[in-house]
């Protein structure tokens, strides 16, 4: 059972990274990645909007909609954008300066695909409420990671000369589908154990 | 951009044409990403994505900006997401009926069709502050913008990647494929290869024009 949630927790955090595997949550990978501290910050709050989604879809799933399936779309994306909306007026009483920092990111939350994903995906799954919450905080901590990863190398990037044609999204398309190979290495972690 | 404007057919074109080449959501605004580098590891998904997102697009940019004097300002957003969302879900469920196949190795990128910024992007910028029909010319120009990005991307994916496109095959049984451009990698790297060109013909067209007006002047 334990080796279970281990697996869930690993391979949604490395293997099946959110970001580097099924490519979500781009905009703010690209957008949010020019400074580590706002980086970091925001994979936080992601998180913290996963595990709340999580819980709330685990809910849903169980008492509502069996009821009505054809609803799933509908009630989740209402259930994310209140959440998002919820830790918006958190932070924003909390830390004045990350809310600033953040700017339109925050309520960008919203339309963050891995969020939507990791719902859709966990009750595919069938993960029961534990199990979600394992895979709802795997998922963050890899986007968390793949965030911070470009961050550091979009600052040490500045540095160095680029040429001309490359600079802007062009060589950060680049810089993460380096990051990406790399993270196929994990890809034989568990086939080889 | 007024809603007063005499109805004049040429201007509906140029607001239909413009989202295809000049402001293409991908190569230009680089928006939608997210569905883009997933599902065009080959034509065929990089093509059935396109119609199913030109279908919401056109749906949702057509509704929303027939009930724009309706749409209170505070929720305007949620009730966007929530016209999206039923448009959304009628496509996911015409795919699982009509092709089956595809909309199985789609998985839950037809359902995340919700959260593509091009869509609440265009509701927000341009639905909500124009005339139907003008909306529905955006839109179109932007949703065929969007696919034919998708297919140039899936076509080249598919055909580096396994040497054939829409499944029939290119080069015959001795091309080695080169794997990695139908794994995610690839996808990032492809992308990052088209904007380099459009960043590469946007500095041409500038330096031609600095020559072009230095000539006029000496």
């Amino acid at each position: 059972m334990s080796g279970n949630l281990l697996w869930i927790f690993v391979s949604a955090c490395l293997v099946n990274n959110f970001t580097l595997y099924y490519f979500l949550g781009l905009c703010p990978f690209f957008g949010v990645s020019g400074r580590l501290k706002t980086a970091f910050r925001l994979g936080l709050a992601t998180i913290f909007v996963m595990v709340i989604t999580s819980l709330c879809a685990s809910f849903l799933n169980a008492f509502i909609l069996p009821h009505a399936r054809y609803l799933q779309l509908i009630s989740f994306i209402v259930v994310i954008a209140s959440t998002v909306q919820f830790v918006e007026m958190v932070i924003k009483k909390i830390s004045p300066a990350l809310f600033r920092a953040l700017g339109i990111f925050l309520p960008l939350i919203t339309t963050n695909c891995a969020i939507l994903f990791l719902a859709l995906t966990q009750v595919k799954q069938d993960y029961n409420v534990l199990e979600g919450l394992i895979f709802a905080l795997g998922a963050g901590s890899g986007f968390t990671l793949a965030l911070v990863l470009m961050a550091g190398l979009r600052e040490e990037g500045e540095l160095s000369s680029v040429p001309a044609v490359v600079k802007g999204t062009a060589i950060n398309m680049i810089l993460a589908g380096l990051l990406s190979l790399a993270f196929m290495g994990f890809a034989g972690l568990f086939a080889a154990g | 951009m007024s809603n007063h404007k005499p109805a004049d057919p040429s201007q509906y074109y140029a607001e239909f044409v413009k989202g295809i080449w000049k402001e293409n959501p991908v190569f230009v605004q680089v928006l939608g990403m997210c569905p883009m580098l997933a599902v065009t590891n080959s034509a065929m998904n990089g093509l059935a994505m396109g119609c199913a997102t030109t279908f919401v697009l056109v749906c949702s940019s057509l509704l929303v900006s027939s009930l724009r004097t309706f749409i209170p300002k505070q929720v305007r957003i949620t009730t966007y997401i929530i016209i999206i969302a039923t448009f959304v879900t009628m496509a996911d469920y015409i795919l699982k009926a009509a092709v089956p196949d595809i909309h199985k190795e789609l998985g839950a990128f037809i359902q995340l069709i919700v959260v593509n910024c091009l869509i609440l992007g265009r509701q927000e910028a341009f639905a909500s502050r124009n005339t139907p029909v003008r909306a529905v010319c955006d839109a179109a120009g932007m949703a065929i913008g969007f696919t034919f990005a998708l297919l140039c991307l899936g076509a080249t994916r598919e055909i580096l990647g396994s040497g054939s496109i829409f499944g029939f095959s290119l080069f015959g049984p001795n091309y080695e494929p080169w794997v990695i451009m139908i794994l995610p990698p690839g996808g990032f790297l492809m992308l990052g290869m088209i904007l380099l060109f459009f960043n590469w013909l946007q500095q041409r067209k500038l330096r031609r024009r600095r020559i072009a007006g230095r000539g006029v002047t000496t």
